[in-house]
């Protein structure tokens, strides 16, 4: 027997594919009498297969056996040894029933010896439809001339599916279709949604393309009593030809000239307005043009690299995995109320059967993976490659080299790392000031390079990679790097820090003294080698983003800049911190570490308290005095030192809770004005967390009245 | 091992349960990664990413069968010397000498021991 864990997979899919059936048997039900659509009989006939494998290798065999009883009823049926009857359909309505009977013994872990007898009769039953009269042996498909390359990869179902097309007297043909490998399912739904209503696609054949690696080739095995115009009507970019060497299928004489250039028909009766110049656009295998710019609304390529747009291209295949999650929550919701109702009939004060429990469970951890499923699947649609971003960085900058006169290598690597849309957008400012800087102060003239003995052309680099739940972003440049002296001179002369405090400044504070406002101006950038022009505001897109921006820089080998971003901001990861009693979340992508401190470590400098972790002497924030809460007293806390961009401080807490992933929702009337906080979340258990804004946090503490508190 | 020695395993089946019964078990040999991939379509998608050095299918599948399938990659020159194993519920006799003059090199019919299959995965690709 398979371990419960497993066991609870096979429920839940043996329940899906029972669900299907229902379904499907629901509709033959309902047009009885009728010829049955082929592929509604197939669907019914994959899922009794596909049942029966599955109970197998769970080791459910009585449910394997009856399911296997069905497959031979309903094989026999799509291969049209036996008819669609009363008789027929009754059993299999009644063998559905029973099975779902089964299932839910094997799912409460009951055993069923009440069902034997039943099972027994509905096996019985079922052999018997199956035995239906045998097949004539003569091949009429060798009589139509099949290719036998295309035989031999059908199953015998499909080979039963055009021979029934053989039969009715209908032409066979083969329909091609090229499309590209990302999106060819879609593509080829559509192709089959207009070939339905004409006739029968039998079998679906890809093959490769040799030279092509990015699109696939389809053969569509087609059998269709319309005309060969019709059908290439229906087309739009595929070809047609038949299908038999022998023997021509019914045939009208084809209209002259090259059935591809035809425009696709319009399919539906509402008026069209004239043809515009992009309606070829339409068509399945036409890329979209480019639309070329007629109204001179051409935008100077440096004003801002944003899309103009806030929309998200989005493959089909994720939003229909949405709906499902969606149709399966729905389905999740109708079995909650249905429990809720049976609840309250019992009435209070009545202890409620334990299957009832049991059910509620299952349906809690179906709505839990749902919910998981569709979390995922919003944040994939969201989810964009940054190579958007950067093909455009790297047009703007060969041009920008080119007016240079400089000599540069542009190097870009990471251009598949996915980002959220909003993110990337959000980015692309911020590096092109960054590379400008690069390519304008950071890259030495040839010949200066010649004389420190470095190659005279320069390389400026542009890197992504992922790590974990965080996208690192590398802009580098082979340049002159910064001044250490020229930085502290320009600080103090700017009243940015005093001259004491520079002194005190390990070589990374110093650096980081560059993102402050009004550190430089544009008219010094030159002297400085550099840096400084819009690195404050490079600062503040990056905090917006939850960003961390650090900065590398040798005097002599060149200045590295390194952007840490979340992958997404919707949904966020948070470490739930408790203090005095209450819970707050603080955004992982901003906590560094975590530490333990005595208060006796503890110093004082210019009346704020700190510690000191590894050499560095960062601000000790206690949580509590910020939000005005009662403080404990204790012989050490935790501390979670947070950073964002250049900034690191400790919040101390009183205990740590977990990390959790939660979405953030913005606060609304009174709660807004909380200073340090951006908004609330919900717990599981339905309390209300707030959730921490660090950046605001910070800004809140370096200002001097907050230090008093 | 190292990442070098790496095999990549692709498992095309469109039933979840059986799926990961597969894949965890072959994510437990040493030296082996597991792609997935639940129905035919996928499978065309995810194969022009990866090198495989083995590919399991199901031969009754929604979208196109492993059949088709199958054909597919003996025909394509870039991944004909990939082994390929069927992995499928008993069906009809004559599916499965399609599956095998079409070239596949191992037929397995479900209910199967988790750890057959993983002793031929092992022996193809020449694992300890």
């Amino acid at each position: 027997m398979a371990p419960p864990r497993a066991l609870e997979e096979f429920v839940t899919e043996a329940n899906e594919i029972l669900e299907t059936l229902s379904r499907e048997l629901f509709v033959l039900d309902q047009q009885r009498g009728k010829e049955p659509d082929p592929d509604r009989l197939n669907a019914v006939f994959r899922g009794a297969h596909s049942l029966k494998g599955l109970a197998a290798m769970f080791g459910v065999d009585r449910l394997s056996r009856l399911a296997h009883r069905a497959e031979d009823a309903l094989d026999a049926l799509r291969l049209g040894k036996v008819p669609l009857d009363d008789r027929m359909i009754d059993t299999l309505i009644e063998t559905l029933d029973m099975l779902q009977a089964m299932l839910a013994r094997v799912s409460a872990g009951t055993s069923a010896p009440d069902l034997e007898v039943g099972a027994d009769h509905l096996q019985d039953r079922l052999a018997e439809l199956a035995k239906g009269r045998s097949l004539p042996a003569g091949d009429l498909l060798e009589q139509v001339g099949i290719d036998p390359q295309i035989r031999a990869v059908f199953t015998e179902y499909e080979e039963h599916r055009l021979r029934e097309n053989v039969k009715k007297g209908v032409g066979l043909w083969k329909v091609r279709a090229v499309f590209g490998l990302d999106d060819f399912d879609t593509k080829l739904a559509a192709l089959n949604a207009r070939l339905k209503p004409l006739g029968e696609v039998v079998s679906t054949l890809p093959s490769s393309r040799p030279g092509d690696e990015a699109s696939i080739a389809f053969d569509l095995v087609f059998g269709s009593g319309q005309s060969k115009s019709a059908i290439e009507a229906a087309l739009d970019g595929a070809t047609l030809s038949t299908l038999t060497t022998r023997e021509g299928p019914v045939e009208v004489t084809p209209p002259p000239g090259p059935a591809l250039s035809l425009p696709p028909q319009p399919r539906s009766p509402v008026p069209r307005p004239a043809p515009r110049w992009d309606d070829v656009s339409g068509s399945g295998l036409t890329p979209l043009a480019e639309p070329t710019s007629t109204s001179g609304l051409r935008l100077s390529p440096e004003s801002s690299l944003r899309s103009l747009t806030q929309t998200v291209r989005v493959d089909i295949g994720r939003l229909d995995a949405l709906m499902n999650s969606i149709g399966e929550l729905l389905l999740i919701r109708s079995n909650i109320n249905r429990l809720a109702e049976s609840a309250r009939q019992v009435g209070s004060g009545v202890a409620l059967p334990k299957l009832w429990g049991q059910e509620l469970q299952r349906e809690a951890r179906a709505l839990e993976r749902k919910l998981d499923e569709l979390q995922k699947g919003v944040l994939d649609v969201r989810m964009v490659p940054l190579g958007q971003v950067f093909d455009k960085l790297t047009r703007l900058m060969r041009r920008l080299v080119r007016e240079s006169g400089k000599d540069v290598d542009f190097a870009v690597s990471g251009g598949d790392v996915e980002l959220d849309k909003l993110i990337v957008e959000e980015l692309s400012d911020p590096l092109m000031h960054l590379l400008r800087n690069a390519l304008d102060h950071g890259i030495e003239p040839p010949e200066v390079r010649r004389l420190h003995h470095k190659p005279s052309r320069g390389t400026i680099r542009l890197k992504a990679r992922e790590q974990g739940n965080q996208v690192q972003l590398e802009v580098g440049d082979d340049g002159g790097g910064m001044d250490e002296s020229r930085i502290r001179q320009v600080a103090v002369e700017r009243g940015v820090a005093t001259e004491e405090q520079t002194r005190e400044m390990d070589r990374r504070d110093l650096l980081n003294l560059v993102f402050l406002p009004g550190f430089s101006t544009r008219e010094d950038v030159s002297e400085l080698s550099g840096r400084g022009v819009g690195l404050d505001v490079v600062k503040t897109n990056l905090a917006r983003l939850s960003g961390l921006i650090d900065i590398d820089s040798r005097r002599g080998d060149g200045t590295t800049f390194t952007l840490t971003l979340p992958l997404t901001l919707a949904i966020i990861r948070a470490l739930m911190v408790s203090v005095s009693g209450r819970t707050y979340a603080v955004p992982l992508s901003a906590v560094m570490e975590i530490a333990s401190v005595r208060h006796a470590d503890l110093q004082t400098i210019e009346r704020r308290e700190v510690f000191e972790v590894r050499g560095q002497t960062l601000p000790f924030v206690r949580l509590a005095r910020v939000f005005r809460l009662p403080e404990v007293e204790r012989e050490r806390s935790f501390v979670v030192l947070v950073g964002l961009a250049q900034q690191r401080i400790g919040l101390a807490v009183d205990e740590l809770i977990g990390q959790e992933d939660i979405v953030t929702k913005p606060l609304s009337g009174r709660l807004r004005a909380i200073p340090g906080v951006s908004g609330a979340t919900e717990l599981g258990d339905r309390r209300a967390v707030l959730v921490l804004d660090i950046g605001a946090l910070m800004e809140e503490l370096s200002r001097p009245q907050a230090a008093a508190s | 091992m190292g990442i070098l020695s790496t095999h990549k395993v692709l498992i095309v089946e469109d039933s979840r349960a059986t799926r990961e019964l597969l894949a965890a078990a072959l994510s437990g040999l040493d030296g082996v990664e597991v792609h997935t991939a639940v129905s035919g379509f996928e499978a065309l998608k995810v194969l022009p990413r990866h090198r495989f050095a083995l590919i399991i299918t199901d031969i009754n599948m929604p979208d196109i069968n492993g059949l088709e399938l199958i054909n597919f990659v003996k025909k394509n020159p870039h991944y004909k010397e990939t082994p390929l194993f069927v992995v499928t519920t008993e069906g009809r006799p004559q599916d499965r000498d399609r599956g095998l003059q079409l070239g596949a090199s191992e037929y397995v019919v479900k209910p199967f021991e988790v750890a057959d299959v993983s002793a031929l995965v092992r022996r193809y690709l020449k694992l300890r």
